[in-house]
C-alpha cells in the first residue's frame, strides 16, 4: 500500500483552491480532507491541470536510441507536465506490427514516467503501398486506435480511403501527415519570400492544404474519423473550420513551434529551425493561434523530434527535420492562448489534456480531478518564468529551437496515478512499474 | 567586414570600395614583369571546393597567389569528404591548420554561413547552392563599370533560370544597391515565388525586355530542367529565352552581353552572340581575378596594408 498524498491549496484548473487527497493512485477526496499520515505537497500558488497528453511524440526507440529512448523521452514528457504520450510509428523497425507496438508500450510501462500509447503505421514500412496489419495492432495488448505514417503522407488516395474505412471496425482513426509529396520534392523550408532569398527549395503551403481538402472529402465520403497532424497554414485552418461546420468527424493538432516561430529563423541557416512541416509566416502563426483559441484546432501536440548532434550540426539541407517539444509545450501554449496573466486554464486543459485524451481514446487521462478518477495531473507555477537551457533538458537530445528564450510558467510537479514523476521541477530519479 | 557571405550584406560604400580596389589591383599587377604583390606573404588561403568548378577555383587560386599568399586546395573529390566526413569535421580539421581565409564552394545554400561557426579565419563564399555568389556579382559589376562607364541608372536584364541561380540572386542585391535598374526575365516556372519585395522588375517577355537594356546577363540553363517540367523542351526554351542575333539587334548599340559561364551554346546563347565583340564573357573571367584579389586583400588586411 502506497502512502496517501495530500496536495494542498492548488487552484484546480483556475476554478478555485482546494486540497486534493490521493489514495491508491486515485483521487479520494477534494475540498478540505483531513489526511493523517499523508505525504503533503504544498501547492500554494500553483495551478492543477489534468496531466497533459501528447498526441504526437517521437520516442526514437527502437532504432535511434542515440537520440532518445522511451525512458528519456517519457522523462522529458513528465518534466513537461505530461502523463501520457502517443508514440509515433516511425521507429526502426517501423511500428507496423503487433510485436513492435507491444514492445514500445512495455518499454513505457517499465520506465514509468508516462503512459505510452503506441501509434501504428498505416502502411507497411511507411511505404504508402499496402496496409499494415492494422487489426492485429488494434487487438494487441497495446490496443492501438490511432494510425499514422507520420513523416510521410498517405498520398495515395485509394490507400487513404481504405485505411479510413478499415479503422471504423474499432472506432480507430487515421492521423494524416498532410504533405502532397510531388509538391515538396527536395523542399527545405516554407516557400515564400525567405526561401526565395535564401535559395532553399520551398515547401508550399498548398502541399498541405491540398491533402487536407482531399482527406476531409474522403473522410466525409466514407463516414470515418480523420485527424490532421501538425497543421501549419492559415488556409488549412479554413478548410478544417468549414469541414467541422458541415459535421465531418475531423480533428486537428498544432505544434507549439508553429504557434511561436516563423520562417524568418531560417536566415540563420541553423538547422535547429528545420522542421516538417516547416515554420511558416506571421499570418499563419496568427491564424493558428486564433484557431486554437476557437477550437477549430482541437489540440496542441508537440511533434517532439529528438535528433543526434550530427544530424543537426551540419548544413541546412543535410540536417534532419524536427525539434524537441515536450518540455516547452505548455509554456508556449499558455502564451499562445494569451497567458500567463489571466490565462484561461480550463481552455489550456482542454487543448493539452482532455481533447487529446478523447481523440486518442485514453479514458484514464484528460480527466478533471474528481473522486474516483486516476490521479494524473500536473502542478504549474503560473508566476514563474524560465530560460531554456538545452543542456538542462531531460531529453537525450539538445535540438530545441528555444535555447536562451524566456518562457512563461514552470511545471512544478507531475503525478501519474498518484505517484510523483516530477517533484519540485525535477524528474523522479528512479521510476518503477506503474501498471 | 570579417567574411564575405552574400552580396546582400554589402553596403553601397563597401561595394564601391571593393570595385575601386579591383581597379587598383588590375593596374598594380598588369604592368609588372612578375605579376605579383607581396601583400599576403606568409598567409594561408584554403580553397574548400565541394563542387567541380575549375574556373572559379583557378580564379581564386590565381588571385591569392598574385597576392603572394600560400594556397591549399582542398577538393571534395580527393579528400576524406568523399568518405562521408561532415562539413563540421572538415572545418575543424582545416581550423587546426590555422588558415587566415577559407574560400568555400558548396552545393548546400548557407554552408559558408555555417562554416563561420567552426573556423576562425575569414570565410569567403565562392558559391553556395542556389543562394549567393558574391564575387561573381562583384566581377559582373566591375565589368559593367568598365564597359558602360558606371552602374547607376543603367538597366540590366538578367535572363533565364533565376530560381536556381545564385548568380542572379547576388546580382539583384548588388546591382540594385549600386543604383542599377534590374529586370528579371524568364518563364514563371523559373522565377522564385514571393519576390514582390525584391528591388526588381519582372518580365516574361525577352524581346520587350531588351530594347532599353544596357546589359543583358544570360544565365546557364540546365537541359535536365525540362525533365522536371520547368519548360517543355530545350528548343522551346531557346526560342523564347535564348539570345540570338535577331534579339541582339533589338538592344541599343552600346549594350553588352554577359554570361557567368559555363555557357550552353545554342541553348541560352547563340554561338555567334557569345563570340561577338558585344559579349564580355572572357573579360568577366579576367576581371574575376582582380575582384578576388581585392576581396582577399580587404578580408585579410582590413585594408591596412597597402
Amino acid at each position: 500500500m502506497t502512502r496517501p498524498v495530500l496536495i494542498k491549496g492548488a487552484d484546480l484548473l483556475g476554478r478555485g483552491r482546494a486540497d486534493v487527497l490521493v489514495r491508491e493512485g486515485r483521487v479520494a477526496e477534494i475540498g478540505t480532507p483531513g489526511a493523517a499520515g499523508a505525504e503533503v505537497v504544498d501547492a500554494d500558488g500553483l495551478v492543477l491541470l489534468p496531466g497533459l497528453v501528447d498526441l504526437h511524440t517521437h520516442l526514437r526507440e527502437p532504432g535511434r536510441e542515440d537520440a532518445e529512448t522511451v525512458r528519456t523521452g517519457t522523462r522529458a514528457a513528465a518534466k513537461g507536465g505530461y502523463t501520457a504520450v502517443c508514440a509515433m510509428a516511425n521507429s526502426y523497425p517501423v511500428a507496423d506490427t503487433a510485436g513492435v507496438v507491444e514492445q514500445v508500450a512495455a518499454l513505457g510501462r517499465a520506465a514509468g514516467y508516462a503512459d505510452v500509447q503506441p501509434i501504428g503505421a498505416v502502411s507497411v514500412g511507411l511505404a504508402g503501398e499496402r496496409l499494415a496489419e492494422i487489426g492485429a495492432m488494434a487487438h494487441s495488448a497495446a490496443k492501438v486506435r490511432m494510425f499514422s505514417d507520420d513523416g510521410h503522407c498517405v498520398a495515395d488516395p485509394r490507400l487513404m480511403r481504405r485505411a479510413l474505412e478499415y479503422v471504423k471496425t474499432f472506432d480507430g482513426l487515421i492521423a494524416q501527415h498532410a504533405e502532397e509529396p510531388r509538391l515538396t520534392e527536395g523542399a527545405q523550408m516554407n516557400e515564400g519570400a525567405v526561401s526565395a532569398e535564401l535559395g532553399l527549395p520551398g515547401w508550399p503551403a498548398v502541399a498541405e492544404e491540398a491533402i487536407i481538402a482531399r482527406d476531409v472529402l474522403l473522410a466525409e465520403h466514407v463516414g470515418a474519423r480523420i485527424h490532421f497532424c501538425h497543421v501549419s497554414t492559415a488556409r488549412s485552418v479554413g478548410i478544417i473550420r468549414e469541414a467541422k461546420a458541415r459535421g465531418v468527424a475531423v480533428t486537428a493538432e498544432v505544434c507549439p513551434h508553429h504557434l511561436l516561430l516563423t520562417d524568418a529563423k531560417a536566415h540563420t541557416y541553423d538547422p535547429v529551425y528545420k522542421v516538417n512541416p516547416p515554420l511558416r509566416g506571421d499570418a499563419d502563426v496568427a491564424a493558428l493561434r486564433a484557431a486554437l483559441a476557437e477550437g477549430v484546432v482541437d489540440v496542441v501536440a508537440t511533434d517532439h523530434a529528438p535528433h543526434a548532434p550530427q544530424d543537426k550540426d551540419c548544413e541546412w539541407s543535410a540536417a534532419r527535420p524536427g525539434m524537441l517539444g515536450l518540455e516547452t509545450a505548455l509554456s508556449i501554449t499558455v502564451a499562445a492562448l494569451g497567458g500567463p496573466d489571466g490565462a484561461d486554464w480550463d481552455l489550456v486543459a482542454e487543448r493539452t489534456s482532455r481533447a487529446p485524451a478523447r481523440i486518442a481514446g485514453l479514458a484514464d487521462h484528460g480527466r478533471d480531478p474528481e473522486p474516483g478518477t486516476d490521479a494524473n495531473f500536473t502542478l504549474v507555477d503560473p508566476s514563474r518564468s524560465w530560460t531554456v537551457d538545452p543542456a538542462a533538458l531531460a531529453s537525450l537530445s539538445r535540438n530545441t529551437p528555444y535555447a536562451g528564450m524566456e518562457l512563461p510558467v514552470t511545471i512544478q510537479a507531475t503525478f501519474l496515478r498518484g505517484r510523483a514523476t516530477v517533484l519540485d521541477g525535477k524528474p523522479a530519479e528512479t521510476a518503477e512499474e506503474t501498471q | 567586414m570579417k567574411h564575405l557571405l552574400t552580396a546582400k550584406q554589402l553596403t553601397r560604400d563597401e561595394a564601391e570600395l571593393i570595385l575601386d580596389l579591383t581597379g587598383q589591383m588590375a593596374d598594380a599587377v598588369s604592368g609588372r614583369e612578375v605579376p605579383k604583390l607581396p601583400t599576403l606573404r606568409g598567409r594561408t588561403v584554403v580553397n574548400l571546393f565541394y563542387e567541380d568548378s575549375t574556373r572559379t577555383r583557378t580564379s581564386f587560386e590565381t588571385a591569392a597567389k598574385r597576392l603572394s599568399a600560400d594556397v591549399v586546395n582542398f577538393s571534395a573529390k580527393t579528400s576524406s569528404v568523399s568518405k562521408g566526413e561532415s562539413l563540421k569535421d572538415t572545418a575543424l580539421t582545416l581550423q587546426a591548420m590555422g588558415p587566415e581565409a577559407v574560400v568555400i564552394r558548396h552545393p548546400a545554400s548557407g554552408a559558408p554561413q555555417r562554416l563561420t561557426q567552426w573556423v576562425d579565419g575569414a570565410v569567403l563564399n565562392a558559391g553556395d547552392g542556389t543562394h549567393a555568389h558574391p564575387t561573381q556579382a562583384l566581377l559582373d559589376a566591375y565589368t559593367m563599370r568598365r564597359r558602360l562607364g558606371g552602374i547607376e541608372g543603367r538597366t540590366v536584364a538578367i535572363v533565364g533560370d533565376i530560381l536556381h541561380s545564385r548568380v542572379a540572386r547576388s546580382n539583384v542585391w548588388l546591382l540594385s544597391k549600386l543604383g542599377a535598374r534590374v529586370r528579371l526575365v524568364g518563364p514563371p516556372t523559373l522565377l522564385p515565388t514571393d519576390i514582390d519585395d525584391w528591388p526588381v522588375e519582372i518580365s516574361y517577355d525577352l524581346d520587350a525586355s531588351l530594347r532599353d537594356a544596357d546589359a543583358v546577363m544570360m544565365l546557364r540553363v540546365q537541359r535536365e530542367r525540362m525533365n522536371d517540367a520547368f519548360f517543355p523542351t530545350a528548343n522551346e526554351y531557346s526560342r523564347l529565352y535564348g539570345l540570338d542575333e535577331r534579339r541582339l539587334a533589338l538592344m541599343p548599340g552600346h549594350a553588352v552581353v554577359m554570361h557567368p559561364g559555363p555557357m550552353n551554346r545554342g541553348m541560352e546563347i547563340a554561338a555567334d552572340v557569345a563570340d561577338s565583340p558585344r559579349a564580355t564573357i572572357t573579360e568577366q573571367v579576367a576581371n574575376g581575378v582582380w575582384v578576388r584579389m581585392a576581396v582577399l586583400y580587404l578580408l585579410l588586411t582590413n585594408g591596412e596594408v597597402r
